[in-house]
């Protein structure tokens, strides 16, 4: 079923695919990011594929290699009965565009990848932060945002001397970090 | 019928769109929802569905504790079926191992799933009919579940939160004397149902709050990302335990109840089969029932028992680094997704050899409902965004993180 997938991707969508790794169950395509949009209206409007299921959009943030974010999309074929995920690597301040146009669903998923991650979507109808507050700085499941911050949603009446998160706090890469040990 | 616009003299009233927010504490809004409606009358023009109050981080937090610690945290997802989301969880880091539970392990994940399915359907019944005015049936519901519950107590300790999975196995086995605990637990379950439906399911007044509310396609269901019974009141058979069987699914023998017409009456109808069809499955599971360990032998992956550990210096060793640097994960990735009550719930879980879990992701199964509530309820009353939101259990853990 891969085999048959990456063909029809590669008539399709020249040079999408970067790599395919079969996997008994759990399949994975890596895409070039910028013909995410193309392969993902290619998997879900081909008769034969019928990707019509979105069940996942998220992001893992691998810190300490050169493309930083890595945007995972699990689809499910539902005439198939079968699974793929597609991975596209986005690097920090870059952006990818939206599948909000093909599955309706990307559209919360999308807000909370960038809400979490920083991640920015174009063309996406609304991209706003859907778990945190209006007004949160910082986006919390990056390796580099500490476990324990605290931010207050209200304005404290009175300044408040902010002073560095201590060390049991420090993510493992901030560590790395401040103890320079990453030169 | 005269124009309610117009006054008597046959003058236009002025009129706005009324815009008024069913708040984040809403008795209604179980969770804590924000829904923002524009109405015009009593009508639903448009609605714009604000989440994130019950976040807690559930991610970050998963990130910074070792592969079973974070069983804990699974608990408080779906916190009315623990014990499912525990055993995903724990399916999921075992593809990454690529290990497989022995049989007796596999039956008993299933059939702890499958009493936490009924627990959740009942209690989601329960409350959207609670909301609707009907009182008595959520009592019978929730005594219901109290007999399950009292079951799931003997078996790992707590009713709520459970824990039972570990990375490898499950932590408690089934007791002597489950069988007939389960067969008492039926007979009330059955009967609390009998009573409970008499009640409701041909009553005219819940017929016409439920039947042609909330309605939504096959194909919006399908491309807004609905599973579990709410994409099957719309037509669509799509079952995770039936498309991609796992544990000892092809083993058992069930039905799963579709809907034609897409709207609450429907998905009421399906969780009561689904009820059914739950304790059908249970039933036939605890004949097939084998002996043996309920975890693998692997003790680098699970916690060796005392007779291992205390016997052997192999043990002691594995029972040590388990201990301080927790199970032997090796570096990869998995997508593992199971039919909870709610639809498919996965786990996207992503390791790096280390002892703690690089990313831990778990798919809010009532996040695409909750999002597409503007869908099932513009055009319709402000009164019928009650049962529709209790038709499509959300649940707040899961909904947030």
């Amino acid at each position: 079923m891969l085999d048959k997938i990456v063909k029809k991707l590669e008539t399709a969508t020249k040079g999408a695919v970067l790599e395919q790794i079969p996997v008994d169950q759990d399949d994975r395509l890596i895409i070039d990011k910028n013909m995410i949009h193309q392969v993902c209206r290619t998997l879900k409007q081909d008769k034969e594929m019928d990707f019509k299921l979105l069940a996942e959009l998220t992001c893992v943030d691998y810190i300490e290699e050169e493309t930083r974010f890595e945007v995972v999309y699990q689809l499910y074929s539902l005439s198939n009965k079968y699974r793929l995920r597609l991975k596209a690597r986005v690097a920090e301040g870059d952006s990818i565009a939206s599948v909000s146009d093909i599955w309706r669903v990307a559209n919360p998923l999308e807000r909370e990848v960038y809400d979490m991650f920083g991640v920015k979507f174009n063309n996406h109808p609304a991209l706003t932060r859907i778990l945190m507050w209006e007004g949160f700085e910082g986006h919390p499941l990056r390796k580099d945002f500490p476990l324990k911050r605290h931010q207050a949603i209200v304005p404290l009446r009175m300044e408040i001397e902010v002073k560095d998160d201590p060390p049991y706090n420090w993510t493992k890469y901030q560590k790395k970090r401040k103890l320079g040990l990453d030169k | 019928m005269s124009d309610p616009q117009k006054d008597i003299e046959g003058k236009e009233l002025p009129s706005d769109v009324m815009e008024i927010q069913l708040g984040p504490s809403h008795p209604a809004t179980h969770g804590i929802v924000k829904l923002d409606t524009k109405l015009s009358g009593e009508t639903v023009l448009d609605m714009d569905v604000s989440i994130g109050f019950l976040h807690r981080g559930f991610e970050k937090m998963c990130e910074h504790r070792d592969w079973n610690q974070n069983m804990v945290f699974t608990d408080r997802l779906n916190y009315c079926s623990a014990p499912a989301n525990n055993a995903a969880y724990a399916s999921a880091v075992e593809k990454i191992c690529g290990v497989e539970l022995p049989d007796r392990g596999q039956w008993v994940r299933l059939i702890v799933t499958e009493i936490s399915r009924v627990c959740d359907h009942l209690v989601c019944v329960a409350a959207s009919v609670m909301e609707l005015g009907g009182f008595s049936v959520y009592l019978y519901f929730i005594q219901a579940r109290e007999e399950l519950w009292f079951i799931l107590d003997k078996i790992c300790g707590s009713r709520l939160t459970t824990s039972m999975s570990r990375i490898g196995g499950q932590a408690y086995d089934l007791y002597d004397g489950f069988e007939d605990d389960i067969v008492a637990a039926f007979a009330k379950v059955r009967q609390a149902m009998e009573d409970g439906s008499k009640m409701i399911t041909r009553n005219r007044i819940f017929y016409d709050r439920m039947r042609d509310v909330g309605k939504i396609s096959e194909e919006d269901a399908i491309d807004l990302g609905f599973t579990g019974p709410v994409l099957r009141s719309t037509g669509c058979d799509y079952d995770v335990r039936k498309a991609n069987p796992y544990w000892k699914y092809p083993e058992v023998d069930f039905e799963v109840p579709t809907g034609d017409r897409g709207d609450n009456y429907d998905r009421y109808l399906i969780r009561m089969e689904e009820i059914e069809q739950s304790m059908h499955i249970i039933d036939q599971a605890i004949e097939k029932l084998p002996e043996g360990n309920v975890f693998i032998d692997d003790f680098k992956i699970f916690l060796s028992p005392k007779s291992e550990t205390y016997n052997s210096i192999e043990g002691l060793i594995h029972h040590f680094k388990i201990i301080m640097n927790g199970p032997a994960v090796p570096k990869g990735e998995a997508y593992f997704a199971i039919e909870s009550p709610n639809g498919e719930h996965g786990y996207y879980v992503v390791s790096d050899g280390g002892s703690l879990p690089y990313r831990v992701r778990a798919r809010p199964t009532c996040l695409p409902m909750t999002m597409a509530l503007p869908e099932l309820c513009k055009g319709g009353m402000i009164a019928d965004i009650v049962p529709t939101f209790g038709s499509i259990n959300m649940i707040g853990g899961e909904l947030e993180r």
